[in-house]
């Protein structure tokens, strides 16, 4: 099947497949989203409005039985962060999306009226429908009736009352193999989805399936490449402990942000930690190794039972907890559980929301530790959009605004996640410069300053960390592009087969030659198209900053600020 | 000298979590290492007193040594 360009236009209620454009065929994932909203998109439209589009695009290897291929790349202007936005996640629809042919699916202007819509994909193409039954529903509820309402199991994309509510930390909701849910989490892409009024989206191939030019390399490649994963001590930690095996050591290096980043450690670490939660899900009966989507063979997630052994959540990940947990001083991982279950509900993100909750603490609105506060102010607020609920479902900055908080963790208004870049330097580099507000996976330094993975830069020297984060930023790009979950960084950065495989697979899927370098490349030009949208919607060199009282506020135990400089970190675009 | 030493992910199975222990002037994070009998194979990160070390740096009294298997999240 070949691939296409699947386009959506909500004012007029139409619908075209496109041939690729030459200049976008080499792409796929978030290198397409860029390079797509760069192109399609007024940078100083307002991102709720019908100028704005949402691009969704399955990676490069998608669809394909290449390990560990299936994240689905979403992008758009960030209601958020006003700038350019990806996000990405596991589930079921982008293997699914790839095998419909889908190389991009492009939402653009907006209904008149104030009905909603569902969309259904085939390989023939997209169909639109009104939608009455699920407006206003959970996302479990939308999933279940879906169970039974449509044929052939197909992949569903979802927002919850968050994103019909456009508020600015709403998700996307993928179906995960269980009917459990994975995010595309940062960043208010659902809040955009709801802006063009399409509640769902199903995607259904039937018997497509994709093109491989070279069937043989690519099945020589994809050994070599799932051994290499699979080989990796963090791969199998990842599947023993999950990622939250991270909350112990990022509290032993001082660098877990605590009680609204004013500590650098959290007494109650032990107790949300991943140690205890492999212990507790074990007892519970619950399942340890989980994957969000078939291939993956790393399998860092876990399905989390409650004290009667029911299903609480699963794809519970460390950088939920920590912001439900040390961020917010909640010692409880059951309440953290439900907080992350009813935020999977609700559709909104669980870093942002979370970070929200311990703004809006240090407010006074809740008392720190207080989880079933959170738990009850999540479902009695946020998911009815009470005013509070809604000053809380945009943002953590939206509550620092309204309340008149100083201490507001956020750069380009995106709240910063699991890792204090006053006693992880790196990390704060990639909180600053990155294209999209404060995200730790576009940069991820935590492998190198603090796992000792690809190498070692201390944390807390600001020695080498504007280059490691420049590299990782790149890398990073361009693994995104791939479909590749970003979990294979630590095997590509210590195994020599790794990439190399990596870029068999990619060579082999579509009968061309690419090296190394050209892989490096592509990272700089979506970093650059990225940056360029940035600018154009108005950002400049001095939104690349961190907060102030990261400058100013030392952090326990080491008692350290961030001390880089404006020009020290505005050498990272010198490449 | 008594160092407190706290083990991590599945370095606790068959030992512990975190125990005050004696060890002799001049002990080393690989003495420490090696007696527990973890195979420093399977060493991802030291760190004493909250800093990265290595298994050549020399322990002093009171510090806290803290020694994790190889881990990855994010
Ligand atoms: S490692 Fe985790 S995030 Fe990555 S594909 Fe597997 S389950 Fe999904």
């Amino acid at each position: 099947m070949k691939d296409r360009i699947f386009r959506v236009n909500l004012t007029d209620m139409t619908t075209t497949v496109e041939d690729v454009p030459e200049s976008w065929a080499g792409h796929g994932g978030r290198g397409l989203t860029s390079t797509i909203v760069a192109a399609e998109v007024d940078p100083t439209c307002h991102p709720l409005g019908p100028k704005n589009k949402l691009v969704f695009a399955p990676g490069l290897l998608s669809g394909t039985v290449a390990a560990n291929s299936g994240r689905l790349s979403v992008g758009g202007k960030s209601p958020l962060t006003g700038t350019i936005k990806e996000a990405n996640g596991g589930g079921t629809a982008a293997q699914l999306m790839a095998r419909c042919g889908v190389k991009a699916l492009i939402l653009e202007g907006q209904p008149a009226d104030d009905k909603w819509f569902s969309l259904a994909v085939t390989p023939e193409g997209v169909t639109i429908e009104e939608e009455t039954e699920l407006v206003g529903k959970g996302n479990f509820a939308v999933l279940e009736t879906l169970s039974t309402r449509l044929e052939n199991n197909p992949a569903i994309i979802t927002i919850g009352p968050a994103g019909e509510m456009k508020m600015a930390a709403a998700n996307i909701s993928i179906k995960d193999p269980d009917g459990g849910i994975r995010s595309n989490g940062r960043g208010g892409l659902g809040a955009v989805m709801g802006s063009k009024r399409v509640k769902f989206i199903s995607v259904t191939p039937g018997d497509a399936k994709l093109e491989i030019a070279d069937p043989e390399a690519f099945k020589a490649a994809n050994r070599t490449f799932a051994k290499a994963l699979v080989d990796h001590p963090v791969s199998q930690a990842l599947g023993q402990y999950g990622t939250n095996v991270l909350v112990n050591i990022i509290n032993e290096s001082g660098g877990l942000p605590t009680k609204n980043f004013t500590q650098g450690q959290f007494e109650g670490h032990e107790k949300i930690s991943g140690e205890t939660m492999h212990d507790t899900i074990k007892e519970r009966g619950g399942r340890v190794k989980h994957n969000c989507h078939p291939g993956c063979v790393i399998q860092c997630s876990q399905v989390y039972h409650d004290a009667d052994g029911k299903k609480l959540t699963s794809g519970f990940e460390y950088e939920s907890i920590w912001a439900m947990g040390a961020d917010c001083c909640v010692d409880n991982l059951d309440h953290i559980a439900m907080a992350d279950k009813l935020m999977d509900d609700i559709g909104i993100d669980s870093i942002e929301t979370s970070v929200a909750f311990g703004v809006a603490m240090e407010a006074g609105i809740l008392e720190f530790g207080d989880g079933e506060g959170v738990c009850r102010m999540l479902k009695e607020d946020v998911a009815t959009g009470t005013g509070l609920g809604r000053v809380i479902g945009n943002g953590a900055g939206s509550v620092g605004r309204t309340y008149g908080v100083t201490r507001v963790p956020v750069v380009k208004n995106q709240a910063i996640p699991a890792y204090d870049p006053r006693a992880i330097k790196g990390i704060g580099i990639t909180y600053a410069t990155s294209t999209q507000g404060a995200d730790h996976t576009m940069g991820y330094t935590i492998a190198t300053n603090i796992l000792n993975v690809g190498g070692a830069v201390d944390p807390l020297t600001k020695e080498g960390q504007v280059e490691l984060s420049r590299n990782l930023q790149i890398a990073t790009a361009a693994i995104d592009s791939t479909g590749m979950c970003l979990f294979i960084a630590f095997a590509a950065l210590d195994n020599e087969e790794c990439l190399p495989a990596l870029i068999d697979l990619l060579n082999a899927r579509f009968g061309i030659s690419l090296t190394a370098d050209d892989v490096v490349n592509l990272g700089k030009y979506i970093l650059k198209t990225e940056r360029e949208f940035n600018e154009k919607a108005g950002f400049t060199n001095l939104d690349d900053r961190l907060p102030e009282f990261f400058y100013n506020e030392p952090l326990s135990p080491h008692n350290v600020v961030f001390d880089f400089s404006g020009e020290e970190i505005d050498t990272f675009w010198d490449f | 000298m008594k160092i407190k030493v706290k083990l991590f992910a599945y370095f606790r199975d068959n030992r512990f979590m975190e125990e005050f222990r004696d060890y002799p002037k001049g002990t080393t994070v690989g003495n420490v290492v090696d007696g527990l009998d973890i195979d420093r194979e399977e060493v991802g990160v030291l760190m004493t007193n909250f800093r990265h070390t290595s298994f050549e740096a020399e322990l002093k009294e009171d510090d806290i040594l803290a020694i994790f298997p190889v881990v990855g999240g994010g």
